[in-house]
């Protein structure tokens, strides 16, 4: 059977040309690029040639970009990091409701250590509204982090507003931009963001490597101690393969960045209006606001987990809300925090394209979809209806 | 060798090495004296308390000249005269 992939806000699969360029530091050129021979010089200038490249994605100058092996652990250290910088200066975090659990656990934990974290609501679009962060703020805030692109609603936030008010304010601005970086253009200067994270397997480079951008001078406490990689700000031998191929990935994201684009966003539209066709089913996130190949929906009186399970059944690989809360077969939370009923955010899928995917796996996975969710419905105990229509009505979302 | 305690002093430059782990304030010295002129001052701010003794004596070693330190209340500032003039 053949396999659509349509999960690539889970993961991306490996671009060949980045397979290439990591293969030499799995063989021959396998140095430690601390050591002072060749073989290390050779890894060494790997991890700056990468590190130049994934700058360029973000128009960063490459000493800001301190690679990490996560999305994850690059949220954390932001947060982390910063908030203990600055908190003599203040103890007051500021997060939205949209963010992934990496940037949430870690402002969870910084509560427990003393600090004071706000957690935006946003609308029924999945935005955090501009007024909503400015009455927010307050003396005490050190730290904003708010999420570039949302893996889960698809929905871009209008960064550059909020980080304009942060840095009004003199409060460092960090966003998560791990589903976004490789999807839509970034300029670290034009956004005026201090930080940012971006993780390589999400643009068809390996799992295992990622980064954080700090602006130039900013001041970070570690989160990993040890010695000097990565300038004394993130210990641990390199992994070299997966740095040299996140570079080779930065630097074909970056060519291709806007043939990927358009050719995504018919193939999304196409997707969008095909699955809408089912009678109770919802776009979720902002209609116009969203990633180039991101389609999420929520379909009433079906359970999202069966739905999946159906859709993989006849090849087609989708998820339902965040990989964490699909796991844990939980609401999402950031759909409830969007004002959709949590019976309601059970049904929800999500369908994230990449530029593999053909006109025929969308026309495949729409025609699939449609079967699936009408015999799921069938045997739902809820066929009927929840009982009323207020349920349903609130599940379209209000701005 | 002994540590000189000394208030704010005009510096040429600064490199900024606060939470860097060490020994990067031993490799910022080095690069950073590189790219100075003789006669000029290098400020250093770091966190590393083991940079108390570790930048005299590398001014000993070297043959720069260690002006001083301040300590404030997150950091130190180390000011480093470079030789030959």
């Amino acid at each position: 059977m053949q396999v659509r992939y349509f999960d690539h806000a889970g993961t991306t699969p490996l671009d060949p040309a980045v397979l290439e360029a990591m293969m030499p530091y799995l063989r021959e050129s396998f140095g430690n690029p601390m050591s002072i021979y060749e073989l290390g010089g050779r890894a060494s200038a790997a991890v700056q040639e990468a590190r130049a490249d994934v700058a360029a994605l973000i128009n960063a100058r490459p000493s800001g970009v301190i690679f990490t092996a996560s999305g994850a652990e690059s949220n954390n250290f932001a947060l982390r990091g910063i908030a203990l910088a600055r908190q003599n200066e203040g103890k007051h975090i500021i997060v939205s409701k949209a963010e992934h659990h990496s940037v949430l656990n870690s402002a969870r934990f910084l509560e427990k250590q003393g600090f004071i974290v706000t957690y935006l609501p946003i609308d029924g679009y999945g935005m955090v509204e501009p007024e909503t962060l400015g009455k927010a703020i307050t003396k005490e805030t050190v730290l904003i982090s708010i999420i570039l692109a949302s893996p889960e609603v698809g929905t871009i936030q209008p960064i550059r507003e909020l980080a304009k008010m942060a840095k009004e304010k003199g409060i460092i601005f960090h966003t998560d931009a791990v589903a976004a970086a490789g999807q839509i253009p970034i300029d670290v200067k034009e956004l005026g963001v201090d930080l940012l994270s971006l993780s390589a397997h999400q643009f068809y480079g390996p799992k295992g490597a990622a980064a954080l951008y700090v602006r130039e001078g900013l001041r970070i406490v570690p989160l990993i101690y040890g010695g000097i990689q990565e300038g004394g700000r993130r210990a641990g031998t390199e992994n070299v393969p997966a740095i040299a191929g996140m570079g080779k990935a930065a630097a074909i994201a970056r060519e291709r960045l806007s043939h990927r684009i358009e050719y995504l966003r018919p193939l999304r539209d196409r997707l969008i209006e095909g699955v809408k066709k089912t009678d109770n089913v919802y776009l979720t996130g902002h209609p116009a606001e969203r990633l180039p190949g991101h389609a999420s929906f929520t379909v009433e009186f079906v359970e999202g987990e069966a739905m999946l399970l159906m859709m993989a059944a006849k090849g087609i690989y989708a998820a339902s809300g965040s990989a964490c809360s699909s796991k844990a077969l939980k609401s999402s939370p950031v759909l409830l925090s969007m004002g959709i009923p949590s019976s309601v955010a059970q049904g929800s899928i999500v369908f994230s394209l990449g530029h593999e995917n053909s006109t025929d796996d969308v026309e495949y996975a729409i025609t699939e979809f449609s079967v699936i969710a009408k015999k799921l419905r069938e045997i739902s105990p809820y066929r009927g209806g929840w009982g009323g229509v207020e349920e349903a009505e609130k599940c379209i979302p209000k701005k | 060798m002994t540590l000189k305690f000394v208030e704010d002093l005009k510096a040429d430059v600064t490199a900024d090495i606060v939470y860097m782990m060490c020994p990067m304030h031993l490799l910022k010295l080095e690069e950073m004296m590189k790219t100075i002129e003789p006669g000029q001052v290098l400020e250093i701010l770091t966190d590393y308390d083991g940079a108390l003794e570790d930048i005299p004596a590398w001014c000993e070693k070297t043959g720069n000249e260690f002006l001083g330190v301040k300590e404030t209340e997150d950091f130190f500032k180390f000011y480093i005269k470079r030789k030959g003039r």
